[in-house]
Order: structure tokens, then C-alpha cells, then sequence
């Protein structure tokens, strides 16, 4: 924003009023001041809290808010769409999917992101799919296990599974890592092995991808599904966890690209209205060749144009 | 002390100074140096971690330099500015309010009624709620309702909301613990309540209400959900109060949650708030006893 | 009044209660009582933004679900809060009865054990410490605590790490409002007391304790709260499991953490009910505090002191 007159003004005024006001005579200066410097400030910080930044021209100011998994993404996008717009702010906000829906229909952002398929009472907004991030299975690099069929997994989560041994691992009782309910890997994960909620035993819940992998690297008995994404950066940078193979089909950036990789979510961005304008232009840019390595650097498979 | 093997005066006795005598709360010393001991540890451990995992990036470079590759790369200076601003604006807040409230509350227990009653009920409440409650609060109110965007001032006062209760208690415990003695000479001089208060009763409590100060500033620099709503997530320098910046703290927070690979920063980043901390501690502390030297109001 | 007249009334620092009609004093207390009600308001905004947000869910699924429902699968329309409740109550009573101890013992150690530059460090180390963000204690639990315990007692994501890094976050508060309370007793009393030929430690536990009790007190319950409300560490190391703890190996989940795990992708009924969550800890903090009060004016009343909460 940085347009909003009053937001440097009082700071000014408050401090030419406690300078100059007449009724501080010099001897008793000291503590007066400090009194009056107390009331200043007090008044400065009402007329800051009272000033309420304009609302900013929509053709040179973009605020996307939403999910977390979107969002470094999006900072990145948005620094490089800066450096070739001149003249133009992209402001990111982090804060969950449900933020970014929220935002997006009372007109708080421009643009919301969503990092799950959109539900049946949220048809009114339209959407744009700029990726795909694979859901998969993590165990301990220490874990023998390396691959694991539907009917294991789901014995797996039921809390059926008493010893790694049943799967070629060690005599230790798994750690089973679930998700938080709501939470979009979770969704894709339980539909996928037709799972019902209620009946997963988990013996950790967690919430972000990242928290699922510090569990695992800190368990060698731990089970958890996170995003690809998240996960193969994590290996790339020494995280002693791996990405195990289901029903065959090999967890990666390229099984995922080339469709065959069966568990993923949709990466969104949503608008009240049809994208026009800079918002247009931005998510054009987004679509574009020029910002798949963004997208490849985290691991998603990006939506072209 | 019931209970004792030794001769039933032996403190009185002279030899109560020589090594061999067992002082008689022994027990009592031992337990208090081992807890404090465990205390230190336990922060040396933590301490420890984050300065061998983040020290290896620390430079000046990291400190001053803009954050690039969502953070993995460059360094924190807008951050760092940000959260200065943010600081600012919530201690501002806090200031006033926070001490006219313990004031209020401790000196003018006549005005009271069942209403100071209620006013420390309100304040428990809003010391237990979680930070998260806050931010959605910040979120709706400063910046929707009020209509101050994603923005350093939102953020700001949203941790203003959640210093309040700490500040307040605390300026309580000082103000209450200034004699009753210094109230009731002051009185007896003809000095009018606010004079009292102004002049005797508050330079007696300041070191208290540094402490007050303080502790609310440990909270606000350690908050991470209340800001991630309200003063936001936005890297750039920031321009104005109006200008969304990501606080330190929910730097961390992303790097360590979100973004893959941003362990090393995050704890380089956690230094950085540690040692930005004793820094204004630091300052604190010495503005303060620079204050009582010049007031001749230094005790012991 | 006029302007000289107020010009006056700063010149010679209101010693005056009066001048030219005008009272100083009554001018100040409805200032203090202004910003106390500004305060109070700010709580009373909030407490009633968490009810607005419960509202539907309340009208939607009826109060008394939250406590009888069988389990907490809000996307399947099950909302039972009880587990969570119990999770709160277990990690805040064991943090605040493990940190109180030693958080008494470092602020007795600082006050009157040690001086000097030692004594500077370890205040020092101790305001340190209550600025830490909880995300780096949730950090240091989940890769350093958390594997410890898991070695005798998985998945080591337990109450008891819980209560290790709360205990942690919350004993620098309570350690700096005792020490200063600790700091505020007057030093006659104390010279009085050695005069008496008394040990340092009977000093301690005899005059300088009792009479720094309700600062102690209230350091207490700012540590409760802080426990209470503390979120991101407690996710982290936790377990988050929603069950009825029955060790402290156990995993288990706080209402904080439900709130935080849930609310990014909580949509319409889901996002009430988790201000119902919200809700239910600000009333669990309501009767803690009225327990606490009730337990202090017990002891107050024994020991005849004057207090004035």
C-alpha cells in the first residue's frame, strides 16, 4: 500500500506537539515532557489505528492469501512477476486453504489459494488448477520395507498391524503418522484406499507435511503420507526418510508427470470473479513455461496452459 | 528445621563457619542450586541446538541482506525491520493502556466495586486464550471490520490484545509491592493522589515494570499465529505501517513448517531472535538503571 | 479551567489536588478507569467474536454434543470435546506443577543465593528464555526430546513431552514475576530477620516468601495461562492423537492444538465447531482461575494476610 497519507503524518505532528507545546516551561522540562511524550504517543498510535489505508488500485496491487502448500510457490512466482512488471506488488499471505476461499469471496484477496479439489458449496468461485502435488507413503531410510500393497496399507492404518515383520521389516510395532482432519492430503489419502475416518487408529496426528517427515526422520518405526513434494526435497537434503512404491507404481516427480501415479491433489488458485486484468495476467504467467521451474523446485507438477 | 544432629545452638557456636559443619538447611541449598542448575542446563541445551544447527549462517550478510529462494537463500533485513516496526507499534499500544489499567487496578481499589473484580477475570481469560484465537480475531477486526489490511499495524495490535494481561499483572506485582509506607508519607505531605502515584508510587515499581515490559516483549517476538493472519507473510522491505511484513518469528515458523529443506535458516534465524532479544533486554535494563542513577533512586 | 491554569497544574506536577476547580484526581481516575474499561473491552470483543463464531455450531449441533458425543470426526458429524478437555487440563496442571518448583528455586537462586555478575547472567539467561519462539521449542522437542522418550516408551509424541517443553516455555514467567515480587520485599525485613541470627534460607522460606507470596501467585496463573493457550509447541511434540489420555506416554491432543490443526482446511460447520473449542477453553480458564482464587483465599485466610485480588 504505502499510499496512505496518515500512516507517516502523526508521528510528525505528535512530535512537533510534545517539542513545542507551550505549557512545558524549562525548569520542570524533564518530567513534563515525559508525560506529554506519553500522551503522544498514545494519540499517535489512535490516529495510526484510526487511518485506514485506501484501498488499493486493483492494476497495480495483488493479494493472494490461502494455503500453505501454495504459498511459498506463489512468493516465488510473485517476486519474479514483480521483477518483470515494474511498477506492480504481488502481496502473498499464508494461513490454509479455507483462508484463501474465505478471502477470495469477500474480496479481502484478489486471488485465493487452495490446495484441495473444491467442495459442492464452494461452485461459485471460479478456479484455475496451476498443479498437481502426489500424495505418498514414508518410512525411516533405516526401514527394509520398501514397498507396500493397498490391502497392507489399509491394515496399516486400521491398526491391524502389530509387527513390521508381516512386511519384511523389523520385529518393531509400527508408528502410524496420520493427518489432522480436513486436511487435503488426508482426503486424498482415505479416498484413494476407501478408508473411513473413524475408523483409522493413528498413534501420531499431525499437520503440515513437514512435521509428518520430522516424525518419520526421528522414528525408524514411523509410517506417514505426505506430499511428494514436500519429501523429495527432504531426501534431496539429507533427511534419512524414503518414499515407498505402491501397488507397484514407483512415488516420484516423474510417475506423477507422466499420470501414472495414482494419489494426487489439485493445487488452485480461486477467483470470485473470471480472471481479468493484472490477476489474468498473473495466473498466465503462473501457467506459463517460464515459471515450471518454480513449481519443479518444489516438487509439483505443474497445469500448463 | 525440627530436626537436627547437630548440638541444638550450633549456629550460635563458632564453629558453625568451619568446613566440617553441615550448615543446617544443607538440604534446602542443595535443592535450589540442583533446580536452578537443571534450568540452566535445559536452556543450554536448547541454546545449543539452535546455535549449532543456525551459527554456521550467522554473518552480517544474513543479518542486512533480502530474502531470496522463499528464504533458503539471502538473508532477513526486511524481516528484521518488519519486526522491529511491529514491536513498536505493540508496545505503544500496550504502554498506555497496560499501565493505566494496572494503575487502576492496584491504586484505586476504591473505585473498584465488583468491577476490578471483573476487569482481572477478563484479563485471566485473555492471558489463557491460544495465539491462533487471537490472530482470527486480528484478522476480522483490524483487518477486516476496521478496514487495516494485512498490515504491521494490524499485526501489532493484534499482539497488543495478547500482551495486555501479561504487562498488567505484572506492573500489579510491582505497584503492590511498593511500601505502603512511601503512599502514606506522601499522603501526609499534602501531595494529591495523582502526584502520589506519578512521583512516588511509579519510579518505585519502574524495575517492575521492566519486567513487565519484558516479558511482554518475549511474547510478542515468540508469536507466530496471531501475526500470520493479521501483519502477514510478505518478504519485501516494508514502507509504511500500512505495508504487510512477515515477523521473525513466523519466519521460522514457514521455514521449519513449510518450506522444504529450510531447517538451517530457520535456526539461524531463531540466533538472530535470540540474540535481537537480549539485545533490547539488554537495553531495556540499562535505560532503566541509568534512569534510577540519574533519579537517585538506586537501592543496594 | 483555562489554559494558564492547566499550564500551572503541569508546572508544579499536580502536588495539588485542586486548582481553580478543577481536581486533579478525579481527572486521573476516570482516565485509569477509561483505559481499564478500554482493556476489559478488548477482552470482552474478543470472547464475543469466539461466540458469534460458535454460534452456528452450537445452534447447528446443540451444546450439550460437544460433551457426549462419542468421538471427534466434525467432517462426519461427530463432536465430542471431552478428550481434548482432559488433554488440556493433564499437560497445563503437569507443566505448571513441574515449572513452579524450579521456577521458585531460580528466582530464590538469583534474588539471594548469587550477586553480581552471575546473578546478572542468569536474569539474563532467564528473560532469554521467555522469549524463545514456541516454534523452535516445538523444533527442539520433536528432534531432541522426542526421540529420548520414544527409546523406552513409543512413539515418545507423548503428554509427557508436552509437559517437558511447556514446563520449559512457561518457567521463565513465573521465575521473573517471583523474582521480582522476591525483589520488592523490603530490605529492612531481611536485615531484620539476619539481625535475628537466622540462616539464609530460613530468611528466605520465613520473611521473604510470605511476603512475596501474591506476586508468586499471580506468577502462577500468567504461567497457566500461557499453558493453557500455547499452541505450536504442542502440536509439534504431542501426539495429537484425540483420545483420553491414560499415561503420559500417551499421546494426546489440547483444544489449542485442535484449533490449530484443523482451521486451515476447516470449512462452514467444521470452522464453528472449532470456535466452540475456543469457547470451551476460555471457560475452562474461568474455572481455573476461580479454583485458584478460592484455593488462595483459603491459604490467605490461614494465614491472615492482607491481598488484594
Amino acid at each position: 500500500m504505502g499510499r496512505c497519507p496518515c500512516s507517516r503524518l502523526p508521528l510528525r505532528v505528535s512530535f512537533e506537539m510534545t517539542l513545542n507545546a507551550p505549557s512545558f516551561s524549562a525548569p520542570r522540562m524533564g518530567r513534563c515532557r515525559k508525560f506529554g511524550f506519553a500522551a503522544a504517543l498514545f494519540a499517535c498510535v489512535l490516529v495510526l489505528s484510526a487511518c485506514s489505508p485506501e484501498r488499493p488500485e486493483a492494476d497495480a496491487l495483488l493479494i493472494l492469501t490461502g494455503s500453505s502448500t501454495v504459498a511459498p510457490a506463489a512468493a516465488e512466482l510473485a517476486s519474479r512477476f514483480e521483477k518483470s512488471h515494474p511498477g506492480i506488488r504481488i502481496d502473498v499471505q499464508s494461513g490454509g486453504s479455507s483462508r484463501g476461499i474465505a478471502d477470495a469471496r469477500n474480496g479481502l484477496a484478489s486471488i485465493g489459494m487452495v490446495s484441495r479439489a473444491l467442495k459442492a458449496d464452494e461452485s461459485d468461485l471460479h478456479v484455475v488448477t496451476i498443479a498437481r502435488d502426489g500424495v505418498a507413503l514414508i518410512v525411516h531410510e533405516s526401514n527394509p520395507v520398501d514397498a507396500l500393497k493397498r490391502e497392507e496399507v489399509i491394515a496399516l492404518y486400521r491398526g491391524e498391524v502389530d509387527v513390521w515383520s508381516l512386511f519384511g521389516g523389523s520385529a518393531k510395532r509400527p508408528v502410524v503418522v496420520h493427518k489432522a482432519d480436513g486436511r487435503a492430503t488426508l482426503e486424498v489419502f482415505l479416498a484413494y484406499f476407501g478408508l473411513d475416518p473413524r475408523e483409522v487408529i493413528a498413534d501420531v496426528i499431525v499437520g503440515e507435511n513437514e512435521q509428518a517427515i520430522k516424525t518419520v526422520s526421528g522414528n525408524p518405526n514411523a509410517v506417514a503420507y505426505v506430499s511428494i513434494g514436500s519429501a523429495s526435497v527432504n531426501i534431496a537434503n539429507g533427511a534419512p526418510i524414503k518414499l515407498l512404491s505402491i501397488d507397484g507404481v514407483t512415488a516420484s516427480l516423474a510417475t506423477l508427470r507422466e499420470g501414472r501415479y495414482p494419489i494426487s491433489r489439485p493445487l488452485n488458485l480461486v477467483l470470485k470473479d473470471p480472471p481479468r486484468g493484472l490477476a489474468a495476467e498473473f495466473i498466465a504467467f503462473v501457467r506459463s513455461e517460464a515459471a515450471r521451474d518454480v513449481f519443479d523446485a518444489l516438487s509439483f507438477v505443474q497445469v500448463a496452459q | 528445621m525440627a530436626f537436627s544432629l547437630l548440638p541444638s545452638r550450633w549456629h550460635e557456636s563458632p564453629w558453625r563457619w568451619r568446613m566440617i559443619a553441615i550448615p543446617r538447611d544443607a538440604g534446602a541449598h542443595l535443592l535450589i542450586w540442583t533446580a536452578a542448575l537443571i534450568v540452566c542446563a535445559a536452556f543450554v541445551a536448547v541454546l545449543y541446538d539452535v546455535v549449532r544447527e543456525g551459527g554456521a549462517l550467522l554473518s552480517l550478510d544474513f543479518v542486512i541482506q533480502p530474502t531470496a529462494d522463499l528464504g533458503r537463500a539471502g538473508g532477513i533485513g526486511p524481516i528484521l525491520v518488519s519486526t522491529g516496526m511491529i514491536l513498536l507499534v505493540c508496545l505503544l499500544a500496550v504502554l498506555p493502556l497496560g499501565l493505566g489499567c494496572a494503575i487502576w487496578l492496584s491504586e484505586f481499589r476504591e473505585d473498584h466495586g465488583v468491577s476490578g473484580r471483573f476487569v482481572r477475570r477478563s484479563l485471566d481469560v485473555l492471558a489463557g486464550l491460544p495465539s491462533i484465537v487471537f490472530g482470527l480475531f486480528g484478522y476480522t477486526f483490524f483487518c477486516q471490520a476496521l478496514g487495516l489490511g494485512f498490515s504491521i499495524l494490524s499485526g501489532g495490535l493484534t499482539l497488543a490484545c495478547m500482551v495486555l494481561p501479561v504487562f498488567i499483572r505484572a506492573v500489579e506485582v510491582a505497584l503492590r509491592a511498593v511500601p505502603h509506607e512511601l503512599r502514606a508519607a506522601s499522603a501526609a505531605l499534602g501531595f494529591s493522589k495523582t502526584a502520589r502515584i506519578h512521583r512516588f508510587v511509579l519510579p518505585a515499581a519502574v524495575p517492575g515494570v521492566v519486567v513487565g515490559v519484558i516479558l511482554g516483549i518475549g511474547r510478542a517476538l515468540a508469536e507466530t499465529a496471531a501475526l500470520l493472519f493479521t501483519s502477514g507473510y510478505v518478504t519485501r522491505m516494508p514502507e509504511s505501517f500500512s505495508d504487510s511484513g512477515r515477523a521473525l518469528s513466523v519466519h521460522v515458523y514457514e521455514l521449519a513448517m513449510n518450506v522444504p529443506g529450510g531447517d538451517a535458516v530457520a535456526y539461524a534465524s531463531a540466533l538472530v531472535l535470540v540474540i535481537f532479544l537480549i539485545g533490547i533486554n539488554m537495553l531495556a535494563t540499562a535505560l532503566v538503571q541509568h534512569w534510577q542513577r540519574r533519579k537517585g533512586w538506586v537501592t543496594a | 479551567m483555562n489554559a494558564r491554569g492547566r499550564a500551572a497544574l503541569w508546572r508544579d506536577g499536580f502536588v495539588g489536588r485542586r486548582l481553580r476547580g478543577f481536581d486533579v484526581d478525579e481527572f486521573t481516575l476516570s482516565g485509569m478507569r477509561l483505559l481499564a474499561v478500554a482493556t476489559s473491552g478488548i477482552a470482552i470483543l474478543i470472547v464475543s467474536y469466539l461466540l458469534v463464531g460458535s454460534l452456528p455450531a452450537l445452534q447447528a449441533v446443540g451444546a450439550t454434543r460437544f460433551l457426549t458425543d462419542r468421538a471427534w470426526h466434525p467432517t462426519q458429524g461427530e463432536f465430542s470435546l471431552v478428550p481434548m478437555l482432559l488433554g488440556t487440563l493433564w499437560v497445563t496442571v503437569g507443566a505448571v506443577f513441574l515449572a513452579s518448583p524450579f521456577a521458585l528455586a531460580s528466582a530464590i537462586l538469583g534474588r539471594f543465593f548469587i550477586r553480581g555478575f552471575l546473578a546478572r547472567i542468569f536474569r539474563r539467561m532467564l528473560e532469554t528464555l521467555a522469549g524463545i519462539p514456541s516454534v523452535v521449542f516445538g523444533l527442539w522437542g520433536l528432534t531432541v526430546l522426542v526421540p529420548r522418550i520414544a527409546d523406552f516408551a513409543p512413539p515418545g509424541q507423548s503428554v509427557l513431552a508436552g509437559i517437558l517443553v511447556l514446563s520449559l516455555m512457561i518457567l521463565p514467567t513465573i521465575a521473573l514475576l517471583a523474582d521480582s515480587a522476591l525483589g520488592a520485599v523490603p530490605e529492612a525485613q531481611l536485615r531484620a530477620g539476619a539481625a535475628a541470627g537466622l540462616s539464609r534460607w530460613a530468611i528466605v522460606r520465613g520473611l521473604a516468601l510470605p511476603a512475596a507470596r501474591s506476586g508468586i501467585g499471580v506468577g502462577i496463573v500468567l504461567g497457566a495461562g500461557r499453558a493453557l493457550g500455547e499452541t505450536m509447541a504442542i502440536v509439534m511434540v504431542m501426539g495429537n492423537v484425540v483420545q483420553i489420555p491414560t499415561s503420559v506416554f500417551d499421546p494426546a491432543r489440547t483444544l489449542t492444538a485442535n484449533i490449530a490443526l484443523e482451521m486451515a482446511y476447516a470449512s462452514s460447520a467444521h470452522r464453528s465447531a472449532l470456535f466452540v473449542s475456543g469457547l470451551v477453553l476460555a471457560l475452562l480458564t474461568i474455572v481455573l482461575v476461580w479454583v485458584s482464587d478460592r484455593l488462595g483465599q483459603d491459604y490467605r485466610g490461614e494465614q491472615g494476610a492482607a491481598y488484594g485480588v
